[in-house]
């Protein structure tokens, strides 16, 4: 075996998210000296998410994850709204398939979470260092990674896991990675609302311990590109947006601040009522990446591994958000190859190498390919954000309202609606959004 | 010049709920106020903590005390009018209790 030079940790992680601590525990258990350093004061602090947490990924590491982590709830109901400046269409569907152990999803809240994952990365013998910003990577003149800097302490490694999340600072600085492009993100911005546990089942039609997870379309983020999320927590619901940045910012296609159209959605006559009486407790701001496989940057250097959303791992679908069951995977990937390297003694590139063909022979980098020519037909794709909803808010009042009048027959009724967007156009626009699906 | 909606909302009272540990003695992010107007509105509509402001006079300001650390502004106008943007220094800025 060759031998590897002496470092101060055989492992650093940079970023103590759903990535970085997953691959700690992964190193630490493997018997490897790990040191993970977390520019928060706890794991959680700086971070937020929707959100929910598919679990396929996070029962691989962690099979008793139900019992042990802090998850707010089982989401059973799937909720899509289409709404439009005072209207609003929900599909609510519910099925034991949600539910089914490998395909169940719960929400979380990102402080108890990761904290919890933290502790499992401590309690496998990883070694934390809290409420530090790493500043720099350390490299040899081959310029290999061998260490990192953070403040005035310099301190070295065989292996650095960079999982410093979606603003990429270290792998733009120092890995050379491209800065993701304003059209490659997104913001998000989200209130928490503490309500209690019996108010949220009634409100969604839940059983106990159950919830919902629900997306709306169209008039929320008032015609630019993205759309709202809603997450019931045990006794608190995360309500919030995301809003790709190059359209948001662009006075030609937007006028209303982010933080405006937040407003806007929680009096929306549709969401004012979900949230009613609840207390606010929390607002908060983080990006998403949503370039999809096209983002994904160079993720294995010499003595150091990329992984999360600093890869660029995150698919915004408009329907479904995932990043953290990812970032989970990477996370792992990123653990047992760097437990790998270093058993056979080649910390470099080529002896990091299996973490690239686990990411491409997984979910991770295959439904990032499949997916790949979604962001570009969100783009443009600007009906799914207004016209359609003002049709199907056209339609159904055609359908639902009775005033007395002598009455069309239906077909008479809607085709005028539908014949306005051209049958064609929309025709069209539905199956190139379907095939980049 | 591009156009900022009218705001009907308090931004500030919402951050007053979270917790911060302010660095009264390092701006983490530092914007040039008198660059590019139009990037400026980026900023003022991207920002999710409101804290790029233009009043009705068109007098610009940044307050960094708020900041949610999210990077949107990087992002934005990072190679334009962000002349600085920083992780905030040890154990400062913002600390999330839900997230
Ligand atoms: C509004 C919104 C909604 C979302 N909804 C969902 C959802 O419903 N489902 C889903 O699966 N995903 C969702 N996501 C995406 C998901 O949150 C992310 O994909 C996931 O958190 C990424 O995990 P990560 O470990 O890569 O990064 P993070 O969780 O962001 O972790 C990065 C960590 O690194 C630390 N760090 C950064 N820089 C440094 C440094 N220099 N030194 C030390 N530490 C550092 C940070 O403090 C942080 O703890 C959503 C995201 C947003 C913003
Ligand atoms: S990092 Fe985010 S919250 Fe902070 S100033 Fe920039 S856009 Fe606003």
């Amino acid at each position: 075996m060759a031998e590897l030079p002496e470092r101060d940790f055989e492992v650093i992680v940079i970023g103590s998210g759903c990535a970085g601590a997953v691959a700690a525990y992964v190193a630490a258990s493997a018997g490897k000296s790990v040191l993970v350093i977390e520019r928060g004061n706890f794991a959680g602090a700086k971070n937020m998410t929707g959100g929910r947490i598919y679990s396929h990924s996070l029962k691989k590491v962690f099979p008793d994850f139900e019992q042990e982590a802090p998850l707010e709830r089982k989401i059973t109901h799937e909720r899509i709204a289409m709404l439009n400046s005072d209207s609003e269409m929900t599909i609510d569907f519910t099925s034991p398939v949600l539910a089914e152990e490998g395909k169940d999803s719960y929400s979380v809240l990102r402080g108890p979470f990761d904290q919890w994952l933290a502790e499992k990365a401590e309690s496998a013998g990883a070694e934390y260092i809290y409420g530090i910003a790493v500043e720099e990577l350390l490299k040899d003149e081959s310029g290999a990674v061998i260490g990192v800097r953070a403040g005035e302490d310099e301190i070295s490694a065989n292996v650095v896991i960079l999982a410093e999340g979606c603003n990429p600072i270290l792998s733009e600085k120092c890995l050379g990675n491209p800065r993701p492009k304003a059209s490659q993100m997104a913001v998000g911005i989200k209130q928490v609302f503490e309500l209690p546990a019996s108010t949220i089942e009634d409100r969604f039609l839940c059983p106990e311990g159950e919830g919902a997870a629900m997306l709306f379309v169209g008039d929320c983020t008032h015609g630019s590109v993205g759309g709202g999320f809603l997450y019931t927590n045990k006794e608190s619901i995360s309500l919030g947006l995301v809003a790709t940045i190059s359209i948001a910012e662009d006075g030609s296609r937007n006028e209303v601040p982010v933080y405006q159209m937040l407003e806007d959605f929680k009096n929306h006559p549709a969401v004012a009522p979900i949230i009613r009486g609840g207390k606010l407790v929390e607002h908060s701001g983080h990006m998403v990446p949503e370039g999809g496989y096209n983002m994904v940057p160079q993720y294995v250097f010499d003595g150091c591994l990329v992984a999360g959303e600093t890869a660029g791992l995150c698919m915004n679908m408009g329907y479904q958000v995932r990043g953290m069951d990812f970032a989970v995977a990477s996370g792992q990937f990123a653990g047992e190859a760097a437990v790998a390297a270093l058993d056979a003694g080649d910390t470099s590139a080529a002896g990091l190498a299996s973490y690239k063909q686990k990411m491409e022979g997984s979910f991770v980098m295959k439904d990032l390919q499949t997916f790949s020519k979604w962001p570009h037909v969100m783009e443009e794709w600007d009906s799914m954000f207004n016209d359609y909803p003002t049709m199907v808010a056209e339609i159904f009042n055609a359908m639902f309202s009775v005033d007395g009048q002598p009455q069309q027959p239906l077909m008479k009724r809607m085709m005028p609606i539908v014949k306005k967007r051209g049958l064609f156009k929309l025709g069209g626009e539905v199956r190139k959004a379907v095939k980049a699906l | 010049m591009s156009k900022i909606a009218p705001i009907t909302v308090n931004v500030d009272e919402a951050l007053a709920l979270d917790k911060y540990e302010v660095d009264e003695a390092n701006a983490h992010i530092e914007v040039d106020l008198e660059g590019d107007l139009e990037e400026f509105l980026k900023l003022v509509r991207v920002c999710p903590a409101a804290l790029y402001k233009i009043d009705e006079e068109g007098n610009r300001s940044f307050d960094y005390a708020g900041c949610l650390e999210c990077g949107t502004c990087r992002i934005a106008c990072g190679d334009t009018i962000i002349k600085k943007w920083e992780n905030p220094q040890p154990t400062m800025g913002v600390e999330y209790r839900f997230g």
